[in-house]
C-alpha cells in the first residue's frame, strides 16, 4: 500500500534550496576572491565600476537572496535544535526573517542608487 | 549485568561544561558544531558589517577612502575582519564536505575524520591568505 506521509514537501524543497544557493554563493565567492586577491591596484573608481556593470549587480543581488534563502533553512534548523520554548522560538524566527529582508532590501538600495 | 546498570545514571544528559570539559568530542562533531556557530555568526553581525562597508565604500570617494585607509586602518576592525574571514572560509569549506557527504561520498569513519582535519585546516590555511592581504 502507498502512503503520503507528508504532503507539504517543504522538507525536500529545504534542503536543496539549501545546497543550490551554498553553490551559487561559492561560485560568487570565487569571482570576489579573485577581486581580492589580484594585484590591480583597489581604487574608487575600479571598485566603482565594477558594481556598476549589469551582470555584477544581478550576480550580487542573486548573491543576497541566496543568503536569504540559505539563512533561513540553517537558522530555522539551529533554533528547532536550541530553541524549546515555542513563544521565544516563534520571536527568533520572526526576527530572523526581518533581519534577511532588511539584508535584501539594503543590497538592492546599494546596488540601484 | 543487574549491578553494572545499577552503578551508572542512564540516560545521560550531556550538559555544555560536560561537553566542553569532560568528554572529547570526534572531529566530524568539531567541524559540524564550528559549521552552525560560523553561519550564524555570518548572518549577525558580519553581513551586516560587510553591508555597511559596501555601502559607504560605494557611496563616495570619501567613503571609499575613509573604508580602505581609515577604517581598515584599525586593529579592532583588522581582528573582527580575520574573525569573518575564518568563519567564511571554515563555513564554505564544511560545506564543500557536508555536499560529498550528501551524495554518500567519504561517509566512513576514515574518510570523515580525514576530510574534517581538512576542511579545519583549509579553513584556517585560507584565513591565513586573505588575512595576509588586508595586514
Amino acid at each position: 500500500m502507498k502512503r503520503l506521509v507528508v504532503g507539504a514537501h517543504y522538507g525536500l524543497r529545504d534542503w536543496l534550496a539549501q545546497r543550490v544557493t551554498a553553490v551559487i554563493m561559492a561560485l560568487y565567492t570565487v569571482i570576489m576572491a579573485g577581486v581580492f586577491l589580484s594585484n590591480a591596484p583597489f581604487t574608487y573608481s575600479a571598485w566603482k565600476a565594477l558594481f556598476a556593470q549589469g551582470w555584477m549587480r544581478v550576480a550580487t543581488l542573486l548573491f543576497a537572496v541566496s543568503l536569504a534563502w540559505h539563512a533561513w533553512v540553517g537558522m530555522r534548523d539551529i533554533l528547532m535544535d536550541y530553541v524549546k520554548p515555542d513563544g521565544l522560538r516563534l520571536l527568533l524566527r520572526i526576527g530572523v526573517l526581518l533581519l534577511l529582508a532588511a539584508y535584501v532590501g539594503w543590497t538592492i538600495q546599494i546596488l540601484w542608487r | 549485568m543487574a549491578s553494572a546498570s545499577a552503578k551508572k545514571i542512564r540516560p545521560k544528559y550531556l550538559s555544555l561544561p560536560a561537553l566542553l570539559f569532560e568528554i572529547r568530542m570526534p572531529v566530524a562533531a568539531v567541524v559540524s558544531i564550528t559549521h552552525r556557530i560560523s553561519g550564524a555568526l555570518l548572518l549577525f553581525p558580519f553581513a551586516a558589517w560587510l553591508l555597511f562597508m559596501l555601502d559607504t565604500s560605494l557611496h563616495s570617494e570619501q567613503g571609499f577612502e575613509y573604508v580602505k585607509t581609515k577604517y581598515l586602518g584599525l586593529t579592532l576592525v583588522k581582528l573582527g575582519l580575520l574573525l569573518f574571514i575564518w568563519a567564511f572560509c571554515h563555513h564554505l569549506c564544511a560545506g564543500i564536505r557536508h555536499l560529498f557527504l550528501d551524495v554518500d561520498i567519504g561517509g566512513d569513519l576514515k574518510p570523515a575524520r580525514l576530510t574534517g582535519w581538512i576542511v579545519i585546516a583549509a579553513g584556517l590555511a585560507l584565513t591565513a591568505v586573505f588575512g595576509a592581504r588586508i595586514w
